[in-house]
């Protein structure tokens, strides 16, 4: 019994060994990549990529891939992480509350976006509930799947491009709010995550999934079946991709080199919309030039929002935000 | 015991080896309460500190909050179904293993252990695919409470089966053949003679498997559908809580939910000493 007791003490002990050893490993060359959770194909690419340039010889990549948020707290809390690719700007701005990455990370080259995307619809194959735009969602009998906006970066973006889509017909501030709770009472299952919401639309629930266009293109890469609705209008998504202010020289290589055009051309042929627009005009991304001709109408530093930390305060406080009356509508 | 040592001090042998497993016995209570410490009562003060940390208006209006009592009301109520399910199939469970002889029993004991083994989150995709909208077998419950509490009995079917196997297989049967023989009816030897020895082992079943289904999330999180309200259970929440950003409310919430736990472990603690007051005598 007290050998039992000796060993279940010895074992902590040892796992902290172990973990310790392997964070030691990491020093040099090694660049930690920290990113939501479905940029991973195109990741991969670009990080073998970068390995045969003069910049990238050598350097060794260690990827973490989660939800956005969770991923953010992780950082800030100490996870080690030299580059940053999340899903909003605000979860970069829970790092810079950290002291890791500068207040004003968006002062840099195309504003810290590795690529773009836009808020989309996914339809069951053939949208045999001819789902083209926002006001089909509340049609009656028609089931939408988005995640809890409260534990998903994604879900924010969904129900910020709801209501900005709305105020764009011309509907006024408390019309557009209720908008925004019909359609959360079409919604049938509030996800954690993104990646869940998918699970649950793939695995046959719902008629209508509101995701990012660049999630949907990887869903359909991964082989499921659907449609993509681009609806009009729609609201554009940046993703951010930050060094961290102790990260190596090679990190930042790397951040630069992704706004490369050749790279720009790989985030293109994989759903993301490229920011440098250039690259769509070279002749193998035609197919693709065309796929993205449906553009943003507006985006989160429209005075409808008026940027993320106010957006954020009005939409998603957890005591004021208009989303608490919202939930407490739709579950009341 | 020291009393009467003392009074006869030419015991002085026994005396030394009491005084060395009076060392050993501290030694013991020392490590183990550093290992409690360590895994238990530091994270829970932690858990109690951080709900507290915005202060009692803060908290009051976290566990206040009407979709936090829904989330409260739901996830208690599905325990308490999944436990009375428990109780009853844990224990008739229990009693085919050991008492009728089938073909393919230790295959059936095996299984038993099965949902532990899976990680919850696989669970959880597994009853989605079997029991979602693309069931092969035409039930589709996934998303509304009876999805809930049918993740629930996956993840604590083991418990109740545990605990009262072994009492089962300690259980002398001639008790009840001597009921028998004196003219007792099955039911009656059921209820006067088994039922009173299994209790104990069934509550502790019960109790393990009401806490695990009061903390349960990752057999939930994919089939439940999270609607506030509706099937959004305690500890999704709470997730949501820490994902938006407000540990301190999430913290509240689960400080509530401990707490109400913690009352009924101790009920059942209080109902099972009751049961076994007739073995102490």
């Amino acid at each position: 019994m007290r050998r039992l007791l000796l060993l279940a003490l010895l074992v902590p002990v040892a796992c902290a060994v172990v973990v310790g050893a392997a964070q030691a490993r990491q020093a040099g060359t090694t660049v930690n990549l920290v990113a939501y959770s479905t940029p991973k194909p195109v990741m991969q690419k670009l990080i073998s990529r970068f390995g045969h340039t003069s910049a990238g010889n050598g350097v060794s990549f260690s990827q973490s891939y989660g939800p956005s948020g969770s991923q953010a707290r992780a950082i800030a809390a100490g996870q080690p992480a030299s580059i940053a690719f999340l899903s909003t700007g605000l979860d970069i701005d829970t790092i810079a509350d950290a002291g890791l990455v500068g207040k004003n990370w968006n002062k840099a080259p195309y504003s810290a976006i590795a690529a773009d995307s836009v808020v989309a619809f996914v339809v069951r194959p053939g949208n045999p509930k001819h789902i083209h735009g926002w006001s089909d969602l509340v049609k009656s009998g028609i089931q939408v799947v988005t995640p809890n906006p409260f534990s998903s970066g994604s879900a924010k973006w969904n129900v910020l491009a709801a209501y900005g889509a709305a105020r764009k017909s011309g509907m006024s501030d408390h019309k557009a709010v209720q908008f925004v709770t019909k359609l959360f009472k079409h919604v049938v299952s509030q996800d954690t995550s993104g990646s869940n919401a998918a699970n649950t639309f793939f695995s046959g629930k719902g008629d209508v999934l509101i995701t990012y266009e660049s999630e949907a293109y990887s869903a359909f890469a991964a082989g499921k079946q659907g449609k993509l609705i681009v609806p009009r209008p729609t609201m554009l998504i940046e993703l951010p991709m930050v060094a961290l202010k102790d990260a190596t020289s090679a990190a930042k290589a790397f951040i630069a080199y992704a706004h490369a055009p050749k790279q720009q051309a790989i985030f293109a042929s994989n759903g993301y919309r490229p920011v440098v627009k250039s690259v769509l005009k070279r002749p193998n991304l035609a197919s693709w030039a065309k796929k993205y001709k449906t553009g943003p109408t507006f985006n989160i530093r429209d005075r409808l929002f008026g940027g993320w930390l106010k957006a954020n305060r009005i939409w998603f406080d957890q005591n004021t935000g208009r989303m608490v009356g919202i939930e407490r509508a739709v579950g009341g | 015991m020291e009393a009467s040592a003392a009074r006869a001090p030419h015991f002085r042998p026994r005396e030394a080896a009491r005084a060395g497993g009076r060392a050993s016995t501290a030694i013991s209570v020392g490590i183990i309460s550093t290992f409690l410490t360590v895994v238990v009562v530091l994270p829970i003060a932690a858990l109690v500190w951080e709900s507290h940390k915005s202060g009692a208006h803060a908290f009051w209006q976290a566990v206040s909050n009407p979709l936090a009592v829904s989330a409260l009301k739901l996830t208690f109520g599905a325990a308490f179904v999944v436990v009375i399910v428990n109780i009853v199939f844990g224990t008739v469970t229990a009693w085919v293993l050991v008492r009728d002889d089938f073909p393919g029993r230790s295959v059936v004991n095996a299984v038993i252990d099965l949902p532990f083994a899976l990680p919850t989150i696989v669970a959880g995709l597994t009853l989605l695919a079997l029991y979602g909208p693309r069931s092969p077998i035409g039930i589709d419950v996934a998303y509304t409470r009876t999805a809930i509490v049918l993740a629930l009995c996956f993840v604590t079917l083991p418990f109740v089966v545990r605990t009262v196997q072994p009492v089962l297989l300690e259980l002398d049967t001639e008790m009840e053949e001597a009921a028998r023989s004196l003219g007792a009816r099955q039911t009656t030897v059921f209820r006067r003679i088994v039922l009173p020895n299994l209790l104990p082992g069934i509550l502790s079943g019960a109790v393990l498997a009401l806490a695990r289904a009061l903390g349960e999330i990752g057999s939930l999180v994919l089939i439940a559908g999270n609607i506030p309200g509706h099937t959004q259970v305690v500890s999704v929440y709470v997730l949501n809580q820490i994902e938006s950003g407000d540990p301190s409310g999430a913290a509240a919430v689960a400080v509530v939910l401990l707490g109400a736990s913690f009352v009924l472990l101790l009920a059942v603690g209080a109902l099972r000493f009751f049961v076994t007051r007739y073995e102490r005598g």
